[in-house]
């Protein structure tokens, strides 16, 4: 029952803010602040991600194919083609449903608590347009940028790795890279992280928005929040892969 | 006119208040007491239909406002200045900014326009150029200030306030209330305060409700209520006064 009524209170907020996404006056000034701390000041920790998974990756793989039967061009083709269909997608959000979501919820739940969206709606706001829009918009628009400076992150860590742990050198690591890459894996890595921008910030919108019971019940909110995106990111990953792959 | 017909609300199994029934006159103030958890809070919420009742009506202007669709019911709460028991100051902006935030959107006001009709809200609650100090330097009375001058700088019809003087000292919740006063006098604004507060009563209200046992168990003018025989608002404002002698 209870899922329930999550549930349909998630999906009318839903409603409600694509119903109000028309009324870009009222939230453009929030998205252009949005689209910056979602995307601009999440760039630092998106980098220290693909850096250091790319480098394992290709350290790990490195170490799997120790055969004389099995170029080492195979190497790079592995790690960037993980990079592009996997990992720079799942890891960065992950790291983004911690960081991001965790930051909307608290943000949306410390203004429901102190009364500061009941404030917005009684001078005649819709507190949906003016709060919930640009957070989720900001999501759909910033992660596909942020799943390309992964992405990059990532492939020249595990060149960096390669070289500097004398795995492979750099011109055989993007020889193999070149031969095995498909445009279809970064439209795959882009679509994902548009659906999962979308899961993370929604996600977090609702549970900030309709939290309550002050500080103990924001706190309660941003767990759930970050929780609860991890869950669906994990099971949007398959599902998309069983669909699109 | 504000008309409050057959209230009723419940959280669940919980009944707040039932048979609730106010009449608000232009340019009157009327006060809601009542004990804390009584539902005063809830009723205020009420008024701007920021909540919606299990039963009745609220009435203002001949308009039943539950019947009004989204985008009439957000015109009509540009009539109303709300001032939020926390006063509920938007954090991420300064305080001249909450000021002059209904401004911006509402308003094709320039920023020279925008500015005096700041200024003049904050001189109404005697704040001054407040510059742009953040939210966080204001004192517990100044939040109140700004949380009204915020609330009148739309120039609303009504005001609802929800326990204006809780969490200040003496001295300050006097302020507060000659501030409340000086809004209905001069500006002939129609007010509700919701507070615990006799002695905040007894200055800027003209009429009372209180609110007991999950009703409005009595109503009338404030003199009236100094009299009253009613035993159990007797026994409220004895508690009060008694709170008001030993301070």
């Amino acid at each position: 029952m209870e899922i329930l009524r999550n549930l349909g209170e998630y999906c009318l907020l839903l409603y409600r803010a694509i119903r109000s996404s028309t009324e870009v006056s009222t939230y453009r000034s929030n998205l252009l602040a949005e689209m910056v701390k979602t995307g601009y000041d999440s760039i630092p920790i998106i980098l220290l991600t693909g850096v250091f998974t790319g480098a394992v990756l290709t350290i790990q793989t490195a170490y799997q194919l120790q055969s004389s039967f099995i170029p080492k061009t195979t190497i790079g083709a592995i790690v960037v083609q993980s990079m592009l269909i996997e990992l720079a997608a799942a890891i960065s959000s992950l790291v983004l449903a911690g960081r991001v979501g965790a930051r909307v919820a608290t943000e949306l739940g410390t203004m429901r608590v102190s009364e500061q969206v009941d404030a917005l709606e009684s001078m005649g706001f819709n507190s949906v347009t003016f709060l919930v829009v640009p957070r989720i918009l900001s999501g759909i628009l910033m992660f596909p940028i942020l799943y390309v400076l992964a992405s990059a992150s990532g492939i020249l860590g595990g060149i960096t790795a390669g070289v500097l742990f004398g795995r492979l050198p750099a011109t055989v690591f993007m020889h193999g890279a070149r031969e095995f890459f498909y445009p279809w894996d970064v439209a795959f890595g882009m679509i994902k992280m548009i659906v999962f921008g979308f899961i993370i910030t929604s996600v977090a919108s609702y549970k900030g928005y309709y939290a309550h019971g002050g500080a103990e019940g924001v706190g309660k909110s941003t767990t759930q929040a970050t929780v609860l995106g991890c869950i669906y990111i994990l099971l949007a990953d398959l599902i998309l892969a069983a669909i699109l792959l | 006119m504000i008309k409050v017909k057959n209230l009723k609300k419940s959280f669940g199994d919980h009944l707040i208040w039932e048979h609730v029934n106010l009449e608000i006159e232009d340019g009157q103030t009327l006060a809601i007491i009542g004990k804390s958890g009584s539902g005063k809070s809830v009723l205020l919420k009420h008024i701007n239909a920021l909540l919606n009742p299990d039963e009745g009506e609220v009435i203002i202007d001949g308009v039943n406002i539950y019947d009004l669709h989204y985008v009439e019911l957000r015109k009509l709460r540009q009539r109303f200045g709300v001032l939020f028991q926390g006063a509920a100051l938007f954090d991420s902006i300064s305080a001249y900014e909450n000021v002059a935030f209904p401004l911006r959107y509402f308003t094709d006001q320039s920023e020279e326009e925008i500015r005096k009709n700041v200024l003049h809200s904050l001189d109404l609650v005697d704040l001054g150029d407040i510059g742009n100090k953040s939210t966080a330097e204001l004192s517990g009375g100044m939040r109140k200030r700004v949380g009204l001058a915020r609330a009148i700088v739309m120039e609303p019809a009504y005001i609802l306030y929800d326990e204006p003087t809780s969490g200040l000292d003496p001295e300050t919740s006097d302020e507060i209330n000659d501030l409340i006063i000086h809004m209905s006098e001069n500006l002939d604004i129609t007010s509700i305060v919701v507070t615990h507060d006799i002695h905040s009563v007894l200055r800027v209200a003209d009429k009372a409700a209180f609110i007991d046992q999950q009703k409005i168990s009595w109503s009338g003018t404030v003199e009236e209520m100094q009299t009253s025989t009613h035993e159990r608002l007797k026994k409220f404002i004895k508690a009060s006064e008694y709170q008001i002698q030993n301070y």
